[in-house]
């Protein structure tokens, strides 16, 4: 075999090794677990931190509150959804302290007039009619509307 | 002339004619080609299957689901990306349609057309489909963008190189650059919520319960349920993602 052939085989299987060689270092340990993706990353986005912690760590507290707000119409709401995510007030109740929403625009986003809501699921009002000067909750119990 | 006589001899018309015969009667046994079950989405059937049904009629557009949503997967508020949004959808007497989502929803709405002019209106939430053969997870050059077991559609933060492709071929508009982490997001189905047995945090916290998620494997799951007694509809069915969003009463004016 003449020597230029076999300087150009030789140059071809160096590649492929090292294509073989930065493959084996570059590829994750755990990719090709389950498929063509890193296996790890699924528990790498399960261990995320949970924000809304749910009513049921609400109760154990504030439990005439959520029974008030159970018996109204509002029963049906979760008290994250208008306080904010409670993961750290759960911890630490004296600093970490919630959301308390009282502006008109906040129980306007529910119960301002619009036309793509359902007249019967929801109470709507026009919030620029409606006692203008005044806050909604100065009348209206937001946890016994 | 010699050999190509030979190959025309009766001989061989004898052999290639019972070849062919016995390749006929071996492949009448296979069973046939069907484009449908070629097609058809493969589902997990070892555990849960995850499916998400908005039912429309009970939405009332006032955006916690997009605000929500924010807060739990660490999404900026601003820039507008989401990773679920509202959109209310406005049909008028003349036949044209306004489609809007003032940041998303997260704000709320507020009715700009004259209540006379108004044919129909209504709230659509939109969120990833986790579709079941998802055309983001077949574009990705890299491997970090998958479908899981369970068929939710995750991307692996650490491996995405954000070339953005899969951005494009969503067809649903439901992946966004991340300004601060510079990769691509996207919905996850709350899956760190969904694997410790809680519902996703838009699910949650819907006021009027419009949003169910839940294994779609399972008969008598609420959300198996929904699906059989309403007349729902999935987003662009013509492209055969196998998406598992379902809406109730969806207008076909929706896309």
């Amino acid at each position: 075999m003449p020597l230029h052939l076999k300087r150009l085989i030789m140059l071809g299987v160096m590649i492929v090794l090292l294509f073989l060689l930065l493959k084996h270092l570059l590829t994750p340990a755990s990719f090709g677990q389950f498929g063509h993706y890193r296996g790890k990353a699924i528990d790498e986005i399960a261990a995320h931190q949970v924000k809304f912690v749910g009513n049921t760590a609400c109760v154990s507290c504030h439990d005439t509150i959520v029974t008030m707000k159970n018996e109204g119409y509002h029963s049906d709401l979760s008290c994250e959804g208008c306080h904010g995510a409670a993961y750290l007030h759960v911890d630490h109740p004296k600093l970490e302290k919630l959301f308390k929403p009282d502006s008109r625009e906040f129980c306007g986003k529910c119960h301002s007039i619009n036309k793509a809501r359902p007249e019967k699921a929801i109470t709507q009002q026009n919030i620029k009619d409606h006692h203008p000067e005044d806050k909604c909750i100065k009348c209206h119990n937001p946890h016994q509307p | 002339m010699t050999e190509k006589r030979t190959s025309l001899s009766r001989r061989n018309f004898f052999r290639n004619a019972g070849i062919a015969a016995g390749t006929l009667v071996a492949a009448s046994t296979l069973p046939a080609f069907d484009a449908v079950l070629f097609a058809a989405v493969k589902r997990n059937t070892k555990g849960p299957w995850y499916g998400i049904a908005i039912d429309i009629e009970k939405c009332i557009g006032c955006g916690t689901c997009a605000k929500t949503c924010k807060i739990e997967n660490d999404v900026p508020r601003e820039p507008f990306f989401f990773r679920s949004w509202v959109e209310q959808y406005t049909i008028l007497k003349d036949g044209s349609i306004k489609v809007v989502s003032p940041n998303g929803g997260i704000d709320g709405f507020t009715q700009t057309v004259p209540a006379d002019d108004i044919e129909k209106t209504f709230f659509v939430p939109k969120m990833c489909n986790h579709c079941a053969k998802s055309p983001c997870v077949q574009v990705c050059p890299v491997g970090a963008t998958f479908e899981t077991e369970e068929g939710i559609v995750l991307i692996d933060e650490k491996y995405c190189i954000g070339c953005k492709y899969c951005v494009q071929a969503c067809p649903y508009g439901c992946r966004y650059f991340h300004p601060d982490k510079h990769v691509v997001d996207k919905c996850t189905l709350c899956f760190h919520r969904v694997k410790k047995g809680l519902n996703p945090a838009c699910m949650d916290n819907c006021p009027t319960k419009a949003r169910i998620s839940g294994d779609l494997n399972d008969p008598e799951s609420t959300i198996s349920k929904f699906i059989r007694t309403r007349n729902v509809y999935v987003l662009k069915p013509h492209l055969n993602t196998g998406s598992k969003l379902y809406y109730n009463a969806l207008n076909q004016e929706v896309r």
